[in-house]
């Protein structure tokens, strides 16, 4: 396997960490020196070989060790994956989804073979050699929707389509943003994204809520979104916000550089064939404050985006306390140079 | 008079009208305390007849017997003083198994009653569409603890301690239908043991 995979916590010692390969790769989410609510979709096609966008499914050093916080996760709290009664078949969409791609994406670490409805999957990273059948969920150790996505890193939303909207029925839910499946789960668009502010009035998700309904089989699309996160903790859930919240409280000058994380979610979103359901993965990618300034245009221009940005966003995204502790910190990487437009940190 | 105005709110908040008596095969009001109000002012303007094919389910709770006697005076065929919500409940999902097309749903009271029946209405797969709701009487929420799950009935605090886990907790607008709760979250949770006097906000 040419990928090497870093044995690695999310927790307790958070010994999380980015390769210096990682961090030029990182989702740098600012196209500018300002940031406001956008819907920003386009097309989910490759882009620059070695990015987290150039595959479907992107599978990177931390895959092995998210997976084990994974399961350690639904260990504790199993209503972090649901699936309503009607959404079977779309789990099995999405098995299919991501076999098919992460097969053809990295042949080394996974292979697929179909014969019929009788199919072999080998996850060679995981040490997985199952074979099952299309279909008959008594074949597979979870349902559909479990299986692979105890596979895949990020979250993922199964979305039913009726009634000209979107419903959360479905999803595995560990790494999050502070919001919580089990809650929201039968909720519409509108509804699970109720607590977000300034977007409605916006129009964002009247105007989302229709591209996204209108997505074509085998044409996908993303977008990213961001917040800052204390620690590399993916289950920054509500759930244990009684547990984590305290941890933001922690910030000193001396650890800020690698204890502050801006949190980074890639989100695409998929057709499903046979369900018509869509299915919403959230990818999240964490780097710390002392990794990202080492690329001299995210340095500035992250300074710059969380010095101005709108109070109620600080605020909504968890970090209005810090944010003068983040900006005495970025400021010192911010000489006022002007910066190129675009999120590519070697076209500066 | 018992009727409430809500301010604009986020939009998994639910929001309630008026009802009205429509034409339906059969009229099923679930109902608590003042919520009774709601019925008596439907009385007002329906027709003698529409009574004969009523079923009304009510639970008292603070009003005590202020109402039961002028309700029963509708003379509908079907009329249950329950003792608590949760044998409204029971009543009322057996009911469903018998509830024919065009029957009309009506739900007056506590948000938590109203909650809780249209839970188990459309968990019998009957339209939103078949179902009306009045708030009367107490602004008290049901309420989800989201760390232990644990409901708390008549909320009336914020923030409450969960009776479940202990934690003190703020309660927010955001609501789920299926769990017929608003969700509550540790509020000291970035600053142990600060937590700010409970104040009466939902009486």
């Amino acid at each position: 396997m040419g990928m090497v995979f870093k044995d690695e916590t999310f927790r307790d010692d958070y010994s999380f960490s980015n390769s210096p390969e990682a961090i030029k790769r990182f989702p740098f989410p600012f196209d500018k020196d300002s940031y406001m609510y956008a819907v920003n979709m386009e097309p989910h096609t490759p882009v620059r070989a070695g990015s987290v966008y150039e595959k479907s499914f992107d599978v990177d050093e931390h895959y092995v060790s998210e997976m084990r916080d994974r399961a350690l996760v639904l260990a504790d709290d199993p209503l972090r994956c649901q699936s309503l009664p009607h959404m079977t078949l779309a789990g099995w969409d999405l098995l299919e989804l991501i076999m098919v791609a992460k097969a053809k994406d990295y042949p080394d670490l996974f292979t697929l073979h179909q014969d019929g409805d009788r199919w072999h999957w080998i996850n060679r990273p995981l040490g997985i050699d199952d074979t099952f059948t299309f279909g008959d969920e008594t074949t597979l150790p979870y349902g559909p929707m479990e299986y692979i996505t105890r596979q895949a890193q990020g979250d993922f939303c199964v979305l039913d389509q009726r009634e000209g909207n979107l419903w959360m029925d479905a999803g595995m839910v560990t790494t999050q943003a502070d919001w919580s499946l089990d809650f929201d789960i039968g909720m519409n668009f509108f509804e699970w994204h109720a607590p977000v502010p300034l977007a409605h009035e916006l129009g964002i998700f009247q105007r989302a809520l229709k591209f996204l309904t209108a997505v074509q089989i085998g044409a996908p699309a993303r977008r990213l979104n961001w917040t800052m996160t204390v620690n590399p903790l993916l289950d920054t859930s509500p759930e244990n916000y009684h547990k984590w919240g305290i941890q933001k409280t922690t910030l000193t000058s001396e650890n800020i550089g690698t204890k502050q994380h801006l949190r980074v979610e890639l989100q695409s979103f998929w057709r499903l064939p046979r369900s018509n359901a869509l299915v919403f993965p959230i990818r999240c990618y964490l780097i710390s404050l002392q990794d990202l300034v080492s690329q001299p245009k995210w340095g500035r221009r992250l300074h710059r985006v969380l010095r101005d940005l709108p109070v109620e966003l600080a605020t909504y995204k968890g970090f209005i306390d810090n944010r003068p502790a983040i900006l005495e910190y970025l400021s010192q990487f911010d000489d006022g140079a002007e910066t190129s437009l675009g999120t590519w940190p070697e076209d500066d | 008079m018992t009727k409430t105005h809500f301010e604009p709110s986020i939009k998994s908040r639910p929001v309630y009208g008026v009802l009205e008596a429509r034409t339906g095969s059969e009229h099923v009001f679930v109902a608590n305390a003042e919520g009774a109000e709601a019925i008596l002012d439907v009385a007002k303007v329906a027709d003698k007849d529409f009574w004969s094919a009523a079923h009304i389910i009510y639970v008292p709770g603070r009003s005590g017997e202020t109402f039961q006697a002028a309700l029963k005076a509708l003379g509908a065929p079907k009329f249950y003083v329950a003792s608590h919500i949760s044998s409204a409940l029971n009543r009322l999902v057996r009911s469903l198994e018998d509830c024919r097309m065009g029957t009309q749903f009506y739900l007056t009271g506590t948000e938590g009653l109203m909650g809780q029946a249209m839970r188990d209405i459309m968990a019998a797969g009957i339209s939103h569409m078949s179902i009306q709701t009045e708030h009367r009487g107490s602004l008290a929420r049901r309420v989800q603890c989201v760390h232990c799950k644990g409901i708390a009935e008549d909320v009336t605090t914020d923030p409450y301690q969960c009776p479940h886990c202990d934690l003190h907790l703020f309660v927010r607008d955001h609501y789920s239908r299926r769990l017929a709760a608003f969700q509550a979250v540790r509020i000291d949770a970035e600053d142990h043991g600060n937590v700010p006097p409970a104040e009466e906000v939902f009486p």
